[in-house]
């Protein structure tokens, strides 16, 4: 096969038995990779009603076609699972070159069954694949396991690893790579931790090869250009990362601030992208394949937060920050660092804290409940003590270990927790953005903004813009992201390779690479044949239209202040019209009719 | 004046592309191991630094060479490869000091960097111009002038 490595890994680790299968070109065509093909191996393979951390449940990692080649920053995979934050078809993207490694190591999918009997890893060099003894690494952190690895096995090996936090299971544990890289939502991590896998180290001394390498290269060229020339791809991102986007959702009134009382945030600057460049920024870093290089390697020097890493991103910068009421950009960083040590999710960690505050100025969490230590917002010392208490569970870690949804209904109030489908939200306030609060609620796997992102249309304006308050017309945008995105992430592409491209250069990418004739019409379908399939399952795991919803206070409680001051969500008068666009019935289940379309039925 | 392929490790961001570039343009397909330059990753400092054949003026690879194998290039300020001059003997490989010369046993050859004959494929694919390929003047003045501008900064501060 040309881009798609041809063969499936499958290793069970309560058996020790590991196969190789071939990869089946048609369910390829259909699904494309990495997230797209996962999830459907998750839906053939897992019962929905499968506990998340229990040994029936798998974790896929999953590189796509484009993975590995030089197609401008598509070099990333995806880990697949069913989440224990919300129990949804989950998974989680990441970049860095550990999806291109295992590539050239043969394998497209790496599926993992089963639950080993003590501490592991999966040593893959190429066609030898062992399960080896991780005793020696248990309890330790990201950077240190990384390094111990790669002395014991290769020194320019790929290690892909979990923290002390997927080791104990906390809800939203990430998978890290390369030390700075998250695999980020929905728990990847702790399902990780569920089996006893510590990590997987990757060394490939083999290939991709381009069905057609010249149109390959002609495709490819064409796009690094349009990306190159993208005012945000080719130039915002490298000189101030994602977290320009602090000043930007700020000037629009939707920088969700306080656990989402207020939308603005009067010193939103002291942590934006800008500040972050003149401050901390010591150069920018990108994945592999990128030309974009929006990462930033970053230190600081304030004795009480020191430290050398990366990040933050946007949505780090905002957990820890103006969600948290925190304006001091070191705290922040260092709170960054900590989960990548750790191995946290940035989002729900903060988000998690900003309700734990929420709930703690409101008096319904109290100083006895927290062991003595106030939750006020704005704290810039709680938000790094927290972090690194809720990886090992210490104390009140323990609580923030389950998200803010368990945590909240814990102490009788789930309305204080911002998440949908218990996954917590990102940084941006769906009551002044409209088509985002539309795709945080049906989103598949939650609280989620990199599978529908409406705000690039809605906020940046590319590559066109609409209004960020209207509600006509947000369900076609809406589906049209989702969609989109779901055939982008299948085929190993990264969601900024957006600002500069679309489907029409993605699908002919994806064409010369694989010798597949994807029109782009093939690649949207196959993006809503994928959607519509993470639907199916997550509607069998139980969730219903009810789950399609937003926090009230999204939906009742207006904005307060600044530019977007008034606004609510109107996701009332949007849903039922996503409903019908997709082609779903009233209860947002897919007709029969979508069903046979997608080549789903019976699905 | 023949141009020289410069790099500028302070602008690498680790991206590979590099990598990418040379090995489909040399063995006809995306394999990072064989590629003549590779970006090496200290990812606890966020650093990468490319490696690649320097093409020595004085150069231990040829001085090596038993049969005249590896050759300097006066014109293009190059040092090229002859396979079909070459013994196999690996001295090339040893001798380098950087380790830029390296034998692979599948292809039976030496992988070493040739600059593409004279249009570098790297240096189109690096986004960050980590990798330029300039007038021998030119980059030297360039890469003077950076460390300058370091020296300014520095000055700044002290005075």
């Amino acid at each position: 096969m040309f881009g798609w490595a041809g063969t499936i890994l499958r290793v069970d680790l309560s058996s020790g038995k590991i196969v190789k299968e071939a990869l089946d070109p048609n369910l390829a065509r259909k699904y494309i990779g990495a997230r797209g093909l996962g999830a459907r191996m998750i839906a053939d393979e897992v019962d929905p009603a499968a506990d998340p951390l229990g040994p029936a449940n798998k974790l896929i990692f999953a590189a796509g076609p484009l993975t590995g080649t030089y197609a401008p920053s598509c070099g990333r995979f995806d880990v697949v699972t069913k989440g224990p934050l919300n129990g949804t078809i989950a998974g989680s993207n990441s970049g860095g070159s550990f999806g291109p490694e295992l590539k050239y190591a043969g394998y497209d999918l790496v599926v993992i069954e089963g639950k080993a009997a003590k501490p592991s890893y999966l040593w893959i060099e190429d066609a030898k694949v062992e399960i080896r003894d991780a005793g020696h690494l248990w309890g330790k952190i990201v950077p240190d396991v990384t390094d111990a690895l790669r002395a014991e096995t290769d020194e320019e090996a790929k290690v892909a690893c979990i923290g002390p936090a997927g080791e104990n299971q906390v809800l939203f544990a990430c998978v890290m790579n390369e030390m700075h890289r998250a695999a980020g939502r929905t728990g990847v991590g702790a399902v990780m931790g569920s089996k006893n896998l510590k990590a997987v180290v990757v060394s490939g001394s083999g290939s991709v090869a381009a069905a057609d390498p010249e149109a390959f290269k002609q495709a490819v060229m064409k796009a690094r250009k349009k990306i190159k020339e993208h005012p945000v791809g080719g130039q915002g991102l490298k000189a101030y990362g994602t977290d320009v986007l602090v000043n930007i959702l700020n000037g629009v009134g939707c920088l969700p601030t306080r656990n989402f009382h207020e939308g603005f945030f009067p010193a939103a600057d002291k942590v934006g992208g800008e500040t972050l460049a003149a401050k901390n920024l010591i150069r920018p870093k990108g994945c592999f394949s990128c030309i974009i290089s929006c990462g930033r390697v970053t230190r600081v020097d304030d004795p009480k937060f020191q430290g050398l890493g990366e990040g933050p991103e946007y949505e780090t910068a905002w957990s820890f920050g103006p969600a948290c009421g925190v304006d001091n950009l070191d705290a922040i960083i260092k709170a960054n660092y900590l989960c990548n040590e750790l191995g946290l999710d940035t989002i729900t960690m903060g988000s998690t804290i900003a309700c734990a505050m929420d709930l703690f100025e409101n008096g319904i969490v109290t100083l006895k409940d927290t062991g003595g230590q106030p939750l006020r917002f704005g704290d810039p010392e709680a938000i790094v003590e927290l972090t690194r208490q809720t990886a090992y569970k210490e104390g009140f870690g323990a609580k923030l270990a389950l998200g803010s949804y368990r945590l909240a209904e814990s102490f009788g109030h789930p309305e204080y927790s911002m998440t949908t489908k218990k996954q917590e939200m990102p940084a941006y306030d769906p009551r002044g953005v409209m088509g985002i609060g539309l795709h945080y609620a049906t989103g598949n796997r939650g609280g989620d903004h990199v599978r529908g992102y409406t705000i690039s249309v809605e906020v940046l304006g590319t590559p066109f813009k609409v209004d960020q308050y209207a509600t006509k017309g947000k369900a076609e945008v809406v589906k049209t992201f989702q969609n989109l995105t779901a055939a982008l992430d299948s085929s190993g592409a990264c969601l900024f390779s957006t600002f500069g491209i679309g489907a029409d250069e993605l699908a002919e990418m994806l064409s010369a690479l694989t010798g597949v004739p994807y029109s782009t019409e093939e690649f949207m379908k196959t993006g809503e044949r994928i959607w519509n399939m993470e639907r199916l399952w997550n509607l069998r795991s139980g969730l219903s239209a009810k789950d399609d919803t937003l926090p009230e206070r999204l939906l009742k409680d207006p904005i307060p202040a600044g530019p977007s001051k008034g606004k609510v969500n109107q996701l009332g008068k949007m849903l039922p019209e996503y409903y019908e666009v997709r082609g779903w019935d009233k209860n947002g289940a897919p007709t029969a009719a979508k069903l046979k379309e997608l080549g789903l039925a019976g699905a | 004046m023949a141009k020289v392929l410069m790099i500028h490790a302070d602008k690498c961001t680790g991206c590979r592309n590099c990598e990418l570039a040379c090995s489909q343009f040399h063995e006809g397909r995306f394999r990072p191991r064989l590629s003549r330059v590779h970006a090496y990753a200290w990812e606890r400092e966020g650093l990468s630094v490319p490696m690649m054949c320097q093409h020595c003026e004085d150069a231990p690879c040829v001085a090596v060479c038993p049969t005249g194998a590896m050759r300097r290039n006066k014109a293009a300020s190059s040092v090229e490869w002859n396979k079909d001059a070459c013994i196999r003997c690996r001295m090339c490989t040893i001798a380098c000091p950087f380790g830029n010369a390296v034998y692979d046993s599948d292809s039976n050859a030496i992988i070493k960097c040739n600059l593409c004959s004279g249009d570098p494929e790297c240096v189109k694919f690096c986004p960050s111009e980590a990798l330029t390929f300039l007038e021998g003047t030119i980059a030297v003045r360039a890469r003077k002038k950076a460390y300058a501008a370091k020296f300014k900064e520095a000055f700044k501060e002290v005075s």
